[in-house]
């Protein structure tokens, strides 16, 4: 049965859950930090099937708003420091993008393993915060209610802050290893274009994050010593926090994002066996997307009193980011034309993001025009625009890279079946759960609500129903792929006939990636030129 | 029906809704063109290029530079008369009107207050005449509140430490939600007024009983109404179950355990106090976050509310 399983491969040599936890290989690395970020993905969950359940009717149903308060925010922190941020880049990037690029490993292997142990101690952190009282501030602990709150806010912003580094590791790992370990013949434009995309995230991890950092340092100064910066109670100024927070967390959706589009664009190309029309431009638009992502963080505060001018340049800057992401949508649209197009999980996620990632740009230039953002801002319209980003657009792009890379992490092949089911249930699950919000939002439903006016009543209940769709999908998901370790077909080395260089090893890789040093002649997406040989039967 | 609401939007109630709303639609047009031109064109592609059977080459299609600057160059160009459109009208929202009337506004923690020209205060709801330009001169006591009326399309954010200013015209009579949107602790969802426009006679008849409210009326009986206009209800109960604050109910002429240690009868001083400088006394396993009515109410409120209170003591039987 295990006859295409390599005997000895990264996951059983060497031995023992100490080479486990002091692993240099960035491969195990990979796979610690996706056990972690799934169960960080559980735990938000829960509290937002939590929140979901509460907005089943108006009136307190379950709890009561201080509790409700806390959940929403733990929610949204969970989902934000350790999830998405991490995510893509962390678990599927640190293991696949040596392999892309024919490299042993990441530059610096002992600052990967930091950068997990730091990920486990924020978290450990944020945990005790948790018990500690928890945080009913948002996740963006917006002064000065964050300075008066009884709860753990000192903690949980601890948390964020070392959180930050293990960010900032990866980044600086990402960067080294693209510039110095591209095998030989790989040029840049050889790169696949998920390393692109990388590149430009860590680029943004390293210039954005210390901001945070030192943002909520001075948060935690302030709450300490009654230092007057952002609470005027003690001289300092409300809003000046909201210009840090942003300046940080406006580029942050880019990091959350940018990795997303990269894996469209693997899963594109590979899928329809179609080069990606304008390679060139999907690279450069990541790192233009990148740049320009830095001068708009005014477009969170157009009803904060800041200058009218102000206003006007960050709805300006706000609608020129869009273009690339839009011209990306329509790159990956013009890559299926005339393609042959097949539809294994991995793609079904793929097309999904076309879909809802679409909505969510779109719906991104409601709220930049300035006039109709002062109605829709901080309302469930907001919450809905961003949820079909990071959810329709990042978790879409996430679980298609996990069924995408799984049989090469695994070495085995999870049901297909069950598969495809779990994404239609997603995808029903998901446009049943947020579509509903936009509608309440432009309505005038505030985000934050524990309770709410009768004649929101019908879309919260919608809303809530959706998420149990969605839940169902996830359980099936989780099912299928415990299962695989099993019971899954040995998946070959190229189970989807792929061109870039991950696939050309073994499944699962041996320790050290490649038997022999790879020398790349051709593209990565070339299947104009080049049909490579795939291990999946009937193909 | 009103015929101003939609699927999406609520009724137009101000002057400038139906400028957002033109813009709002516009862009919900387009926004429906462009994702059923996508999803058509992927459902085609997606249709007819399915693979079949084994995978062969299909040359050429790297790029084409006029397609691709098609599709920067429309997008730019609409995205160009989206930016200039929200900007004007922002501009046209952000001028308030010469002749319009001044109402202070001050949010805190859950409630809204309203302070008139003349110096009549009201609390949660916001009278005013129709046809008539309000100017909002807006502060917070205490973290940040916004001060949103989506009949209005309104909505500023209400700062501890300056002033911001909204402004609205109401054509017509009729009664609007306001609501707190920027998050501020436990009761934010509860900090909900009311806009309430009424025509010019019926606004002057009220202006005239506003300012003699109470008058005719049982001290304990207009104290129930100010305790639930003068928003108290948010926190203290009268049924005898401990909210934000300790319930009314049985309370007055006990001892009350302090918070510093220590007791204080609960007579018809604590209550004065209580109300207009809460920190001093703060009840034992409660919060210090009941904040002041000083200025807010007057002293008739006041004597009202303690009979109000009074009058909840099924043993002193008042
Ligand atoms: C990738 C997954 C997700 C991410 C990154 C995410 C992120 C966020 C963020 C940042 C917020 C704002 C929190 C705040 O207002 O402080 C939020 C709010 C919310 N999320 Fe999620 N979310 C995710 C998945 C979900 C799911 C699966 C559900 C429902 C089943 C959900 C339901 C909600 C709800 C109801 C709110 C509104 C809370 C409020 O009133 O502000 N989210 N989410
Ligand atoms: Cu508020």
């Amino acid at each position: 049965m295990d006859t295409l399983r390599p005997a000895q491969n990264y996951l059983n040599e060497p031995r023992g859950w100490k080479s486990w936890l002091f692993t240099l290989d960035h491969k195990r690395i990979g796979i610690m930090y996706l056990a972690a970020i799934l169960l960080a993905f559980l735990l938000g969950g829960i509290f937002a099937l939590i929140v979901r359940l509460e907005l089943l009717r108006p009136g307190a149903d379950l709890m009561s708003a201080d509790t409700y308060n806390k959940m929403f925010t733990l929610h949204g922190a969970i989902m934000i420091f350790l999830f998405i941020i991490p995510s893509i880049p962390a678990a599927l990037g640190n293991f696949a993008l040596p392999l892309m690029i024919g490299a042993r490993d990441v530059a610096f292997p002992r600052l990967n393993l930091a950068s997990w142990w730091v990920y486990v101690a924020g978290t450990i952190i944020a945990l005790y915060s948790i018990f500690a009282g928890a945080v009913d501030t948002g996740w963006t602990f917006y002064t000065p209610y964050s300075t008066q709150t009884t709860t753990a806010v000192i903690s949980m912003t601890f948390a964020a802050f070392v959180l930050g580094f293990s960010s900032i590791f990866t980044g600086i790992n990402f960067i080294v290893t693209v510039h110095k370990l591209r095998a030989p013949g790989m040029t840049w434009f050889k790169m696949p274009l998920f390393v692109w995309a990388l590149y430009a995230t860590a680029i943004i991890q390293v210039l954005a994050t210390p901001v945070l950092g030192i943002t909520l340092l001075l948060l935690i100064f302030e709450r300490l010593f009654a230092i007057g910066i952002f609470d005027p109670a003690m001289g300092g100024d409300p809003v000046l926090y909201q210009h840090f927070f942003w300046f940080y967390s406006h580029p942050a959706v880019y990091i959350m994002i940018l990795p997303g589009m990269g894996i469209m664009s693997e899963l594109v190309a590979t899928f329809a066996r179609k080069t990606i029309f304008g390679y060139r431009f999907v690279a450069f638009s990541s790192v233009a997307i990148a740049l320009i992502g830095f001068l708009v963080w005014g477009h969170h505060m157009f009803t904060s009193g800041q200058s009218e001018a102000a206003s006007m340049v960050f709805s300006a800057l706000t609608f020129l980011v869009g273009i690339p992401s839009a011209v990306k949508i329509f790159n990956w649209l013009t890559t299926l034309y005339k393609g042959q197009i097949s539809f294994e999980t991995p793609m079904l996620y793929a097309l999904w993001f076309l879909c809802t990632f679409t909505i969510g740009g779109l719906t991104g230039i409601f709220l930049g025009a300035l006039v109709v953002d002062v109605h829709l801002h901080d309302t469930y319209f907001v919450v809905a625009h961003f949820h079909y980003v990071m959810m329709g657009g990042t978790v879409m792009a996430f679980l298609g890279g996990i069924h995408y890379w799984w049989p090469k992490m695994f070495g085995r092949m999870y049901s297909e079946f069950w598969g495809r089911i779990a994404a239609v249930l997603v995808f029903v699950g998901f446009n049943g759960t947020f579509f509903p919000q936009f509608v309440m939002g432009a309505q005038g439903m505030p985000r934050r609500y524990f309770d709410y006016v009768p004649e929101y009543g019908t879309m919260h209940a919608a809303s809530t129903v959706g998420s149990w769709i969605m839940t169902l999908g996830f359980l099936i998901m989780a099912t299928y792929l415990i299962a695989s370790f099993w019971r899954g077909k040995p998946a070959g080395n190229n189970p989807w006939g792929a061109l870039s260089l991950e696939w050309t090893t073994t499944s699962p890789p041996p320790p050290h990636n490649f038997d022999s040093q790879p020398v790349v002649t051709h593209g990565p997406h070339d299947y104009d030129k080049i049909i490579a040989p795939s291990t999946l039967a009937g193909r | 029906m009103d015929t101003t609401r939609s699927l999406f939007l609520p009724p137009q109630a101000s002057t400038v809704a139906p400028d957002v709303d033109a813009l709002f639609n516009f862009l919900l047009w387009m926004s429906v063109a462009f994702f059923a031109l996508i999803m058509t064109l992927t459902v085609i592609f997606v249709v007819k290029y399915r693979r079949r059977g084994a995978a062969t080459l299909t040359p050429g299609l790297h790029h084409n530079t006029a397609l691709e600057m098609t599709w920067i160059v429309i997008p730019l160009i609409l995205v160009g008369i989206i930016f200039v459109w929200g900007f004007r009208s922002f501009m046209a929202q952000n001028v308030v009107p010469k002749d319009a009337m001044e109402i202070k506004v001050s949010g805190q923690k859950w409630f809204w207050s309203f302070t008139y020209p003349d110096g009549l205060v009201m609390i949660d709801t916001l009278v005013v005449p129709a046809g008539k330009p309000i100017r909002l001169l807006m502060s917070s006591q205490d973290v940040i509140h916004s001060f949103f009326v989506p009949d209005f399309r309104i909505k500023r954010d209400v700062l501890p430490n300056r002033y911001t200013i909204a402004w609205f015209e109401a054509p017509k009579p009729g009664n609007h939600n306001l609501f707190c949107a920027e998050y501020c602790g436990k009761e934010h969802s509860g900090m909900i007024g009311e806009v309430r426009v009424l025509g010019e006679r019926e606004y002057a008849q009220w202006l005239e009983t506003a300012a003699f409210a109470g008058e005719g009326m049982a001290p304990e009986e207009y104290g129930a109404k100010l305790y639930v206009s003068k928003t108290c209800v948010t926190c203290h109960s009268n049924d005898g179950k401990a909210g934000t604050g300790p319930t009314f109910v049985g309370r007055f002429g006990k001892e009350v355990a302090l918070q510093k240690g220590g007791a204080v009868l609960m007579d018809e001083n604590y209550i004065r106090e209580s109300i207009l400088n809460p920190q001093a006394k703060v009840a034992a396993g409660y919060q210090p976050v009941m904040p002041t009515f000083q200025g807010l109410l007057k002293a008739h409120e006041v004597d009202a509310l303690v009979a109000f209170i009074k009058s909840l003591n099924p043993s002193t039987g008042q």
